[in-house]
């Protein structure tokens, strides 16, 4: 059995988790060997809305593995992780994976120590029964590894596979079950939470339309046309490292290696060259369109479509267009 | 009086085009130089603001002799003492490297400092493990908390503050002593002052070896992704590129 920690919102199961399920499903498929037909189940921490287990069963997942009380309610990577290792030893799973978000990675850490199993964070690919190839180096480097423990535990990266239906859905069975939590797991837990308003990084990483803007914006007053522009489309304002390392504009608004991840429908980085630490966080953009001086800049090869030309030129240019064709 | 352990990786600076070893076991940095990830420069700037309100800062790292290019640049900005531990960081999986800087804690303890704080990035820049953290949390028996940008110690308890994953902001609080990684966001690194470069020059920093032989990153090979060839579609020059780019806007459904 292959076990899948997933995390939930209120709408259900999170799209990078059902990616997670996709990814443990079709090794399960695909091989011939230990994994061939092994079912898949879930563990989830917290709430499990009755959308998640419609969601689960139509992804694949037989066994949803529901840990309850009051000790789960609040998140702490220890007591989650707790909650997984409980299930995986009852169920003898001999695979623990999750998505490569951050509670993914932090949980599968835990796990990880509590077992004394290696961990591969961000795997893109694995040939069954588990060597695994991972991105390193913000995604520029891939790395094998072989993961010999039983359970082997990884994460997989976010937009490795596409989260899909499976040939045959099932009817997810819901366990609830609630494991015994030592008291040094309860220690570090969240004691509260602010929701995030409408300029912190949730709506940027959600959005349909990110316009970038780096280096070229050549100040903290350069965002003008590219802020209207993200206006226009009912987009999200994204930047580069360089942009919030000099202070032009808030980190939240940063996308990258050590900002966020996005994966909007289109992308539209102005001024941005595409180094490694940017493209890390928008290589999963659908279409890219780049805004850049430099036909040679890396941003301008990887994209989709690109104009040639300076950012201040082109972008109030389409601003005036757009707001022309809306009369 | 908190006193902090921050733990760096000299890292190479992959801002540009990456290389790989001959034994594809590393990135060859020997052109574009080393640095420790945006994540680890935030931690030692928490690490040396809270010592400021009292305490003192400590910043430890596992690598090779040259590492000591980054002990000294955290000295520089206000850590106070430096160990490193002098090994060859290819051949070390997160384990590993939990296992020895946790056995320099104890030594520590055992001779009188006890760390009250020990701070982490929370994913190395180059391996991008995201363990370390949690693993050396383990080997002590203290509480950890992952992803922090903020944090504040006051009374034996430190108060971190975190992004939820709604973008919004969590609250832990955890008595001392813990353990917790940071993110990049939260806090502006400082830069070094001549001041600041002179006394870092003077410190003696203190060299251990590693306790046991690695058991290592099962690590098979390192590969670079295959090039794929450009396949740009130039739509045009300058602003008079305007009408060509709101056709597509248009096309893919994003304006009327």
């Amino acid at each position: 059995m292959i076990l899948v920690f997933v995390e939930t919102e209120a709408g259900g199961a999170s799209e990078p988790s059902l990616e997670a399920v996709t990814f443990a499903r079709d090794l399960a498929t695909r091989d011939s060997g230990e994994l061939a037909g092994q079912p898949i189940h879930a563990v989830v921490a917290g709430e499990l809305p009755a959308a998640a287990v419609e969601q689960l069963g139509t992804h694949g997942v037989s066994e949803v593995h529901h840990a309850i009380g009051d000790a789960f309610s609040a998140y702490g990577g220890a007591v989650w992780a707790g909650a997984v290792e409980a299930a995986q030893r009852s169920t003898g799973a001999i695979a623990v994976i999750a998505t490569g978000s951050p509670r993914g990675n932090e949980v599968l850490a835990h796990l990880a120590a509590r077992l004394g199993v290696v961990m591969a964070a961000n795997v893109v690919g694995c040939q069954p029964p588990f060597l695994v190839t991972r991105q390193v180096v913000g995604g520029a480097v891939l790395e094998e590894m072989q993961l010999d423990d039983r359970p082997a535990v990884f994460s997989v990266a976010g937009h490795a596979v596409e989260a899909g239906p499976a040939a045959a859905p099932v009817t997810a069975t819901v366990h609830e079950f609630s494991p015994e939590v030592a008291a040094a797991d309860l220690v570090a837990r969240v004691v509260s939470t602010e929701p995030g308003g409408p300029d912190r990084s949730g709506s940027l990483r959600s959005a349909r339309v990110v316009v970038g803007a780096g280096r070229g914006a050549g100040g903290a007053d350069g965002f003008g046309p590219v802020s209207e522009l993200a206006e226009l489309l009912d987009g999200a304002l994204g930047v580069s490292r360089v942009v919030t390392s000099l202070g032009w504009r808030p980190h939240h608004e940063q996308v990258g290696q050590t900002g966020s991840r996005i994966s909007p429908e289109l992308y539209i980085p102005c001024g941005i060259s595409g180094a490694i630490q940017h493209w890390a966080g928008c290589a999963s953009s659908k279409t890219i369109l780049a805004i850049n001086t430099d036909p040679d800049a890396p941003m301008v090869s990887k994209a989709t479509y690109a104009v040639i030309g300076d950012m201040h030129e082109v972008v109030p240019a389409i601003n005036e267009e757009i707001r022309r064709r809306r009369g | 009086m908190t006193n902090v352990l921050v733990c760096v990786k000299r890292v190479p600076d992959s801002s540009g085009e990456v290389l790989l070893s001959a034994d594809a076991q590393s990135v060859d940095a020997r052109f574009v130089g080393f640095t420790v990830s945006p994540h680890e420069s935030c931690a030692v700037e928490l690490a040396v603001k809270i010592a400021e309100d009292g305490g003192a800062a400590t910043v430890l790292t596992l690598g090779p002799d040259d590492a000591v290019e980054q002990l000294r640049a955290a000295l520089g900005v206000g850590c106070t003492a430096a160990v490193l531990i002098e090994a060859d960081l290819v051949g070390f999986g997160p384990a590993d490297v939990a296992r020895e800087i946790a056995a320099v804690v104890r030594d520590h303890e055992a001779a009188g400092t006890t760390y009250d704080l020990i701070l982490l990035g929370n994913d190395a820049a180059d391996t991008g493990d995201f363990q370390v953290g949690i693993r050396l949390a383990y080997e002590l028996g203290r509480p950890v908390v992952n992803g922090i940008k903020t944090a504040e110690v006051a009374d034996g308890v430190a108060t971190l503050h975190g992004d939820s994953p709604d973008g919004g902001v969590e609250t832990f609080q955890v008595p001392l002593p813990a353990v917790a990684t940071v993110l990049e966001g939260g806090v502006e690194p400082r830069y070094p002052t001549i001041t600041g470069r002179m006394k870092a020059k003077k410190v003696k920093i203190e060299t251990v070896e590693p306790r046991q032989p690695p058991a290592g990153p099962h690590r098979l090979k390192l590969t670079l992704p295959p090039a794929q060839p450009s396949t740009v579609e130039v739509l045009g020059e300058g602003s008079g590129s305007a009408t060509a780019v709101v056709d597509l806007l248009q096309s893919l459904g994003v304006t009327r």
